[in-house]
């Protein structure tokens, strides 16, 4: 495993943790609504050839909370200034899940600072089939579990048992979700005509069971997008970040190359 | 004493089966099994119960609002105050209580509380809530919020109810450019603010800091101790000393000609699988944010509990430590005693028929409760020394002492 530091950056009254190693063009990945999972596999793998940033969305895990933001869009708007303030250019951000969604955000807010778009089971849109599965009408753990299109990959993540420390992050992450995106559940209305402006090249990527975020949300996406192509991973649920890493890192390398 | 009648009004005629066989009986439970004409019927019903509740001696007629579940009828608090206003001419209408923060529009709330109060001739006991967590995902309202929204509305209430407008209101969750609503409470300075909760330290110290009354709802009364306490800390800290005129309770009481009947009828109790609002995920009980941070983990763990089958006690237990009181009047009377020694509150909701209990029956309990209990209530609690805020003549708030 790669040699990480941690790094706190004030960003408007509010402290953003990341965690970060490796060296090269700087790759900066977001997580899901359920909060941050520590370093992953994905972070390890793109490590070897990247400056890996995995950052804790403000409100989420290490990250404090802006109790002024009540969207996700604030979140953006905070990364955005958090990229600035760490002087970093031509990243590319790749957003998993809710992540997707402040990655689309933050992509239409500034995109001088973005190199590339990797979505990821992105969260944003309403869907035209289908809808997102609402988070506040299961259990944290049934959540998780729906994310994952293989239970052994979920175990392997998550572990056999429900520790405390587990429990508590997801309700924490579960409470600043609904901070920022109660009502309407996982979608902006106002954001899928300015992506039509964004003049970096995106990768949307989608589990082939994905049951968490329809699939036509990857259409949509494809479709707003100028610059955009769809890869969908077979076999694989929602958080292919988490289920299948090394196929997405090398989704990621092969996009970036 | 205040005595006062409650019922949930339950939607008693969906399919109990279906109920058990899904597991749960709210928020998703299906309303394709609400029958309207029964439901017709079933408001009718009510509309009897409660006159008669009146011309046989009750103080007050509580009511309340749940959504999308069959143990509540009432998913609109202010529409049965105001036919409480209109068909009654005594009673005091107590509402416990208004689910402030579940709705966009305090400024809503106090314009028809001002209706009510003054359709009543100031017959209005205007309660506050921050509504149960099940109802912010059934009205679709924050729960990250509610507790905060709570506050700020009742801030917002008690300045409509209490100054003149026009003004502006520029908060952080509700914001106006003009509130002057041309409707003003009767009742000065305002209406009664009762806080009616199960047990939560927040709401208790919050409407003791108020000098609000809270209303315990159905909590053990073995617990009840402990919530005075807490009431009684908060009520010293603020600078007054509490007594039983701070302290009201609600209790499920079913009384008849005999001890069989009442039982029979009394069972009605555990009729939503034994908790009084149905059966639900706790995740929906519980949703994100809703709950104080320091109760967080306890919350987690039970919202990822796969069994949600219901947690409550026994009939019989609940009998025997008088969560739920039934029997004759003689009967109902010594038990209820006991609550009143132990728990000594001025305010008594008697919560009296639930479930399927047939209308007659429900006629016949509010008739024996009011010509055969509530006189011997009046006596013990003049005994005791509890001395409702009415007969005190308290001040409404800690603001207007």
């Amino acid at each position: 495993m790669a040699d990480t530091t941690d790094v706190t950056t004030a960003v408007a009254g509010c402290d953003l943790v990341s965690t970060e190693a490796g060296e090269g063009p700087a790759v900066v990945v977001l997580h899901h609504s359920f909060g941050p999972v520590g370093w992953t596999t994905l972070a390890d793998d793109l490590a070897t050839d990247h400056r890996v940033v995995l950052v804790d969305l403000p409100g989420f895990g290490r990250s404090s909370r802006p109790d002024w933001a009540r969207h996700p869009r604030d979140l953006a708007l905070l990364l955005g200034a958090w990229l600035r303030r760490r002087e970093l250019h031509d990243v590319t951000v790749v957003g998993p899940g809710f992540g997707g969604w402040v990655a689309a955000e933050l992509a239409t807010m500034c995109p001088d600072r973005l190199g590339s778009l990797v979505l990821v089971g992105a969260a944003g849109l309403l869907p035209e089939e289908g809808r997102i599965l609402d988070q506040v009408l299961v259990s944290h753990s049934q959540y998780v579990q729906a994310a994952f299109h293989d239970p052994a990959a979920y175990t392997e993540v998550f572990g056999d048992e429900l520790t405390d420390e587990l429990l508590v992050l997801w309700d924490e992450s579960k409470e600043m979700t609904a901070r920022v995106s109660w009502k309407p559940y996982m979608y902006n209305r106002q954001m899928a005509p300015l992506l039509a402006e964004l003049d970096v090249s995106a990768l949307v990527v989608w589990g082939e069971h994905d049951d968490v975020v329809p699939r036509s949300c990857a259409d949509q996406y494809v479709r707003a997008l100028p610059d955009a192509r769809l890869e969908v991973v077979a076999g694989c649920g929602h958080a292919v970040d988490l289920e299948q890493p090394a196929r997405l890192a090398a989704l990621v390398r092969s996009h970036l190359a | 004493m205040f005595l006062s009648y409650f019922t949930e009004q339950p939607m008693s005629t969906y399919p109990e089966q279906v109920g058990l066989d899904v597991g749960y009986t709210s928020v998703l439970f299906s309303n394709k099994h609400f029958d309207p004409v029964e439901g017709s019927r079933l408001y009718n019903e009510r509309l009897e119960e409660y006159r008669l509740a009146e011309a046989v001696g009750y103080d007050g007629i509580m009511v309340n609002e749940h959504h999308n579940a069959p143990y509540c009828m009432q998913p609109r608090i202010t529409v049965w105050s105001s036919i409480l206003a209109a068909i009654t001419e005594r009673v005091k209408i107590v509402q416990l209580g208004n689910p402030l923060p579940t709705y966009d529009s305090p400024l809503m709330f106090a314009e028809e509380i001002a209706m009510i109060d003054m359709i009543s001739k100031g017959r209005l006991v205007s309660g506050i809530v921050r509504g149960a967590g099940q109802e912010t995902i059934c009205v679709n309202s924050n729960p990250a919020y509610n507790r905060e929204r709570f506050q700020e509305a009742h801030d917002l209430l008690v300045k409509i109810m209490t100054e003149d407008g026009p003004f502006a209101w520029e908060g952080d969750h509700f914001q106006y450019r003009v509130v002057n609503p041309w409707a003003r409470v009767l009742q000065q300075p305002h209406p009664r603010i009762w806080v009616p909760g199960v047990i939560s330290p927040e709401t208790i110290q919050w409407a003791a800091r108020h000098r609000y009354p809270y209303i315990s709802l159905n909590t053990p009364l073995h617990l009840t101790g402990a919530l005075w306490d807490i009431y009684d800390n908060a009520a010293r800290d603020a600078g007054y000393e509490p007594g039983p005129e701070n302290r009201g309770y609600l209790l499920r009481v079913h009384v008849q000609d005999t001890e069989e009947k009442a039982l029979e009828c009394a069972r009605e109790f555990m009729w939503m699988q034994g908790q009084f609002t149905g059966v639900g995920h706790p995740y929906w009980v519980n949703p994100p944010g809703y709950g104080s941070p320091e109760r967080r983990l306890a919350m987690a763990r039970l919202a990822n509990d796969p069994d949600i089958r219901s947690r409550a006690a026994p009939f019989e237990e609940q009998l025997a430590t008088h969560e739920i009181v039934a029997g004759t009047p003689d009967q109902v009377i010594a038990a209820l005693r006991v609550v009143l020694e132990t728990c000594r509150p001025s305010i008594l909701m008697l919560w009296g028929n639930d479930g399927k209990v047939s209308h007659a029956d429900a006629l016949r309990c509010i008739e024996l409760t009011g010509t055969e209990v509530l006189p011997a209530l009046r006596e013990i609690g003049d005994e005791l020394g509890l001395h409702d805020p009415f007969e005190l003549d308290t001040p409404v708030s800690l603001q207007y002492s």
